[in-house]
């Protein structure tokens, strides 16, 4: 057990993780941003950028992956920029994080934004009403009472970060120890007959997924008993 | 100084279209649900806005349509206690009063948070969530929490309605000497007469929209220009009406004649009785007297109804039946005499419009 294990390079776990951890961290922020952005919009646009913005959790990761060269790609719009100021993204670790990133996003946005409308509206009047900034009642009001679903949404954008494979593998290629991932690395494994390997991988992915999902699940219902619902029932 | 509204706005059905100013004193609105009642709060807090109009606050312009100013709620100052309390579920009653106090120091918080605890007597219970504390209780912290913002004017939007009637009474009783104690406006949501009565110093009927009545609460009740404003007051008996001479008019759903107090336009389409107030005369046929017939009854445990159909001046009955509300004594004195029963309605308690 140990020679095999001795003989494997673990990049692949720490990339992962890296990717996974930074790309949570991303979607956290512009989850919450765009969920409360689109969930107070009134305007009739209000179904088209719902669409877009879910989009990457519908189209096939390739096609995820695909739109992303185009953009950070030496001709995109982006890869030019990031060209000019003599640097590329494309088949570097960052790419992994992008890729993990949008589409971990639809998932975070979702959720949130479902737990957002839930709030009863009146009680953020009643919040306005006292004087209060909009950012305070965001922070002490909005977040704690949709904490479910926020944490719900991190957790659910978490494990599609960890997981994805098209759009990593587009952006960011298979380079061993720079943008070769867990899901990569089985793939390549089973495709290249090392069984063992692939098995070794799944395993491994199948054990993180399981932990940081009762993690949070045992946080989330202890923050919902203690937070929301208003202390000792 | 004082509120002044000047407002209107377009919904469903009808045009909200209130105008009126307050100073300090409690002042009621009365009327259906869906009357507009509640619109007409949320646009002074701004929640809503209003389409055109103006509001002004204390010389504060909060709403001017033609300005183009429209304050959003949080820089109004404006207090509102919400139905449902609207109370932040995952704070404690201290944390809930204090959460509009702004920036001071913490003592300074402590100190207008005790005060407040103080005033609504949940002395002890600072530590509670909503959720641990009864109806009547969290009704309290979503005053002492709109009090503690020190707002320049206090909205209650049906502060009552969540609570059972023994409780309601009690509450009715606990608001008045607190808002003794308020130096702002007051205006109070409703469609419950007797809180109206009880709390309200002065009183706007509201109907469809539109302002059915406005005064002091006492005139508004005794002399409600319209039928739907005598209907909001609670007048059960209303009767289309014909002019017959400046002191006499027929009560047409009645078939009966009465003679009345004040001196009668021509125009003259309606007369009305509220059931309380007519009364049994012995016997004789006197002026604004006539005969009826018991119909049916319906019991409640401190007041009767008796559906009276009356006996026409002339032959038949008429068409409508008189409620007659009493007190029990009443009824049983009043049961076993023999039928018709004369009965009487004094000329200064018709309700004439």
């Amino acid at each position: 057990m140990f020679s095999i294990l001795s003989g494997i390079d673990f990049s692949p776990l720490w990339i992962s993780l890296r990717a996974a951890t930074l790309a949570t961290f991303v979607t956290f922020f512009s989850g919450l941003a765009a969920a409360s952005f689109v969930s107070a919009y009134r305007g009739k646009f209000k179904g088209v950028i719902d669409g877009l913005l879910t989009l990457p959790l519908v189209l096939p990761p390739t096609v995820v992956g695909f739109l992303l060269l185009l953009v950070l790609g030496k001709n995109g719009p982006l890869g030019k920029l990031l060209l000019a100021i003599g640097t590329t993204v494309i088949f570097s670790w960052p790419a992994t994080v992008i890729a993990a990133s949008v589409v971990a996003f639809p998932l975070m946005y979702r959720t949130v934004r479902s737990a957002f409308e839930q709030i009863d509206p009146t009680i953020i009047y009643a919040a306005r009403t006292l004087g209060v900034s909009e950012w305070k009642i965001f922070w002490k009001i909005t977040i704690p009472l949709a904490w479910p679903g926020v944490a719900a949404g991190t957790v659910l954008a978490f494990a599609r970060a960890l997981g994805d494979f098209g759009a990593t593998l587009m952006v960011g290629g298979n380079i061993p120890g720079e943008t070769l991932t867990i899901p990569a690395a089985i793939f390549f494994a089973a495709d290249g007959g090392d069984m063992e390997k692939a098995l070794l991988w799944v395993i491994l992915i199948f054990i993180i997924s399981l932990i940081v999902m009762t993690l949070m699940n045992y946080w989330s219902d202890y923050q919902r008993k203690t937070i929301v619902a208003g202390g000792r029932e | 100084m004082g509120l002044i509204v000047d407002i209107r706005k377009e919904l469903a059905g009808f045009e909200l279209k209130v105008n009126f100013a307050t100073q300090g004193e409690v002042l009621g609105f009365l009327g259906a649900s869906g009357s507009g009642k509640s619109m007409t709060l949320r646009c002074i807090a701004g929640i809503e806005s209003p389409d055109r109009g103006r509001i002004v606050l204390n010389g504060r312009v909060l709403f001017d349509s033609q300005k183009g100013i429209n304050l959003p709620c949080r820089r109004r100052k404006v207090g509102y206690v919400f139905q449902n309390y609207a109370l932040f579920p995952h704070l404690t009653v201290e944390e809930n009063i204090g959460f509009g106090i702004g920036e001071r120091k913490r003592e300074d918080r402590q100190a207008i948070i005790k005060e407040m605890v103080t005033m609504i007597k949940l002395e002890g219970l600072e530590k509670r969530y909503p959720s641990q504390l009864s109806g009547g209780q969290q009704q309290r912290v979503a005053l002492a929490r709109a009090l503690a913002a020190k707002p320049e004017v206090l909205l209650l939007d049906e502060p009552f309605s969540a609570l059972d009637d023994y409780l309601r009474n009690h509450m009715v009783k606990q608001l008045t000497e607190t808002l003794a104690g308020y130096s702002g406006a007051t205006l109070f949501v409703s469609h419950n007469i007797e809180e109206v009565y009880r709390v309200c110093q002065s009183l706007i009927l509201l109907s469809r929209g539109k302002i059915e009545g406005k005064g002091g609460t006492e005139e508004v009740f005794k002399a409600p220009s319209s039928l739907a404003a005598a209907q909001l007051t609670g007048c059960k008996n209303i009767s289309p009406a014909n002019y017959i001479s400046p002191f006499k008019l027929e009560a047409l759903a009645w078939g009966i004649t009465l003679k009345t107090e004040i001196r009668l336009s021509r125009q003259v389409t309606h007369v009305g009785v509220r059931a309380h107030l007519i009364e049994a005369a012995a016997g004789e046929m006197k002026e604004n007297v006539f005969r009826c017939r018991l119909n049916f009854i319906s019991e409640g445990p401190s007041r009767i109804s008796v559906y009276l159909a009356v006996e026409q001046d002339h032959q038949g009955q008429g068409s409508q039946l008189l409620e007659w509300e009493m007190t029990p004594q009443m009824w049983l004195a009043m049961k076993d005499q023999p039928q018709p029963w004369c009965l009487r309605i004094a000329p200064e308690d018709l309700i004439i419009f």
